[in-house]
């Protein structure tokens, strides 16, 4: 079944047309990559998808309900939430304020509940911050959970997007370059994180990745984008081959 | 120095440091928490100040209120209400109404501005706190334009003596501060607090984390507007002279700026610390010999103060520390576990 679904989407900057027409589905339960070469519109399509940008046209369906017009916000509640290419962790919080403020539909965050009714927040806190310091067990930054994020490394902040992710009990997470800047040992821990997601936690993964060797480790399938368009679509091995493939990447070859 | 001299000048002193503590608390609110950068404190002092004076019973002494049509029947019209035995509640009503124009003029600026983000919306607000000083100075039937309103009533006046007035009124603004100051307290350290905090940080992450940036920034900033509209009832109380002049950004936005930055952005003990440091720098100064004392060289020692604390300690004296989340509440109950 196709959990996100995406329909002849444009998108143009002023004169620049970023993502051109561009079909595609991601299935539930896979983890579905996403390449290109650089400026193909794959952050676009990301931005598009989760309410910072305003398509041009085109429509998205997610689990077939329209997504498309809705605010950032508006997205999250529907299930999809995101990371950033480079992590946007909140620097002069706590790993855990960092995932604690995730949840939604918090009673505290009224500000008049706090005022009247502390027992209320008091209550919900205790579950936010067990499910937070769970989070964190399960990406292995648990014994960090007072430090302040942005006194993270590169590779622990990567895992913190991942966590915020999982903090949010998403359906669907896009994950812009997980494995930029990070060593081989921490890639692998991330694979195995993202892999548990998805059979322990039910998570989707639709995956924007350059490094060819993560892809096929993780991802299946692999739609390819290339100016703004999908040029190929399948198993990482035989997209690999796919000679549009290779022509949108190295240029000029047929 | 005779002592009881030496005294009613400290008095003054808590009362007009505490007054701004109540704007730094407000002003935590906005840049501390929400990261909204305003400058237009001016704005909303001003707007506080004239509404509790407009709101104020002109019961003493009609005669006072001669050139000051609308205040005195605007009062009259309310005649009858809140008096309970010899306790003359008007006072609280003009506290609660400066606290509601300013919710609600924030509203409505918050609604046009807050999209903006950092240095455009300083510059709206600026504009803003401009164009509400221009208005009382200008529409002369709403508060007497450049004359001001003078004598404004004292709350409680005929119940105290004058000479003691000042005790009583110390007593007051620090009841309304330490109020304000538990409140503030408490719905900025609860997830609340945290939403903003994490949108002073990084609104694009917030956004992404399902928050909705907006509402909670007007929220944010409704809240610290009517928080600065208390803090200008107070100053209207105490100065009982407002006009147009009396709010100029160096003593109405940039001073409230210095005691923020300087006490701790973020803590609200840090911004009623400010307050006393800074203010009590500004006063103090004052009595220096020769050029030391004039309000030039003063303005430069203040300056000097933010630069050696932004040096050594950028957060301010107390800074925001590395809170984890817990309700201000429960703080000493647990320590994290891992």
């Amino acid at each position: 079944m196709a959990l996100l679904e995406i329909r002849d989407i444009v998108k143009d900057f002023d004169g620049v047309r970023a993502v051109d027409h561009c079909s595609l589905t991601v299935e539930a339960g896979t983890i579905t990559g996403l390449i290109g070469p650089n400026g193909a519109g794959k952050t676009t399509l990301f931005n598009l998808i989760t309410g910072f940008h305003r398509r041009t046209s085109g429509t998205i369906l997610f689990d077939g309900r329209r997504i498309d017009g809705l605010a950032a916000h508006q997205v999250v509640a529907r299930g999809i939430v995101r990371t950033f290419q480079i992590p946007r962790e909140l620097k002069a919080m706590t790993v855990l304020d960092n995932l604690m403020v995730v949840p939604a539909h918090q009673a505290g965050e009224s500000p008049w509940v706090p005022l009247l009714a502390p027992w209320r927040v008091r209550r919900e806190e205790r579950m936010i911050r067990s499910k937070a310091v769970e989070v964190l067990e399960f990406v292995g930054l648990a014994d960090l959970q007072t430090e302040l994020a942005g006194n993270l490394s590169g590779g622990q902040k990567k895992l913190l997007e991942l966590a915020r992710t999982l903090m949010a009990e998403p359906r669907l997470v896009l994950l812009d370059e997980p494995g930029a800047g990070v060593n081989p040992t921490l890639m692998k821990k991330l694979v195995a994180d993202i892999e548990a997601a998805r059979r322990d936690r039910g998570v989707t993964f639709f995956v924007i990745e350059h490094d060819m060797d993560l892809v096929m480790r993780l991802c299946d399938p692999v739609i390819v984008l290339s100016e703004g368009a999908t040029i190929a679509e399948g198993p990482p091995a035989k997209v690999q081959t796919n000679p549009l493939v290779l022509e949108a990447y190295l240029g000029g070859l047929t | 120095m005779d002592i009881i001299g030496n005294l009613d000048y400290n008095i003054a002193f808590v009362v007009v440091a505490a007054i701004y503590a109540v704007f730094a608390l407000g002003l935590n609110v906005h840049w501390g928490y929400a990261g909204l950068f305003n400058i237009g404190i001016a704005g909303f002092f001003a707007l506080g100040a004239y509404t509790s004076a407009l709101l104020t019973k002109a019961s003493a002494d009609p005669r006072l209120f001669e050139d000051f049509k609308f205040g005195g029947n605007l009062a009259a019209s309310f005649e009858g209400i809140p008096v309970v035995g010899s306790l003359d509640l008007w006072f609280v009503v003009a506290l609660l109404g400066a606290a509601a124009v300013c919710a609600v003029v924030a509203l409505g600026i918050g609604f046009l501005t807050l999209r903006l983000r950092g240095d455009y919306l300083a510059i709206a607000t600026l504009g803003i706190a401009e164009s509400i000083r221009l208005v009382f100075l200008n529409e002369k039937w709403l508060a007497n334009g450049s004359k001001g309103l003078y004598n404004i009533p004292r709350f409680l006046g005929d119940v105290v003596a004058p000479r003691n007035y000042d005790y009583l009124f110390l007593v007051v603004v620090l009841v309304v501060l330490a109020i304000l100051y538990l409140a503030v307290e408490r719905i900025t350290k609860s997830p609340w607090g945290r939403v903003l905090r994490a949108i002073r940080e990084d609104e694009t992450t917030a956004a992404a984390s399902g928050k909705n940036v907006f509402k909670f920034k007007l929220q944010a900033f409704i809240l610290g507007a009517a928080i600065m509209g208390i803090g200008g009832a107070l100053f209207a109380y105490n100065v009982r002279f407002l006009s147009p002049l009396t709010f100029d950004p160096l003593l109405a936005t940039f001073i409230i700026w210095a005691m923020l930055m300087v006490g701790g952005s973020g803590n609200n003990k840090g911004a009623i610390l400010g307050a006393f440091i800074v203010w009590g720098v500004w006063t103090r100064t004052q009595f220096l010999p020769r050029f030391l004392g004039e309000p030039e060289f003063r303005l430069f020692l203040i300056g000097f103060i933010i630069v050696a604390v932004m040096l050594l300690r950028p957060g301010g004296i107390l800074g925001e520390g590395r809170k984890v989340s817990r309700p201000a509440w429960q703080q000493k109950t647990a320590s994290p576990e891992t």
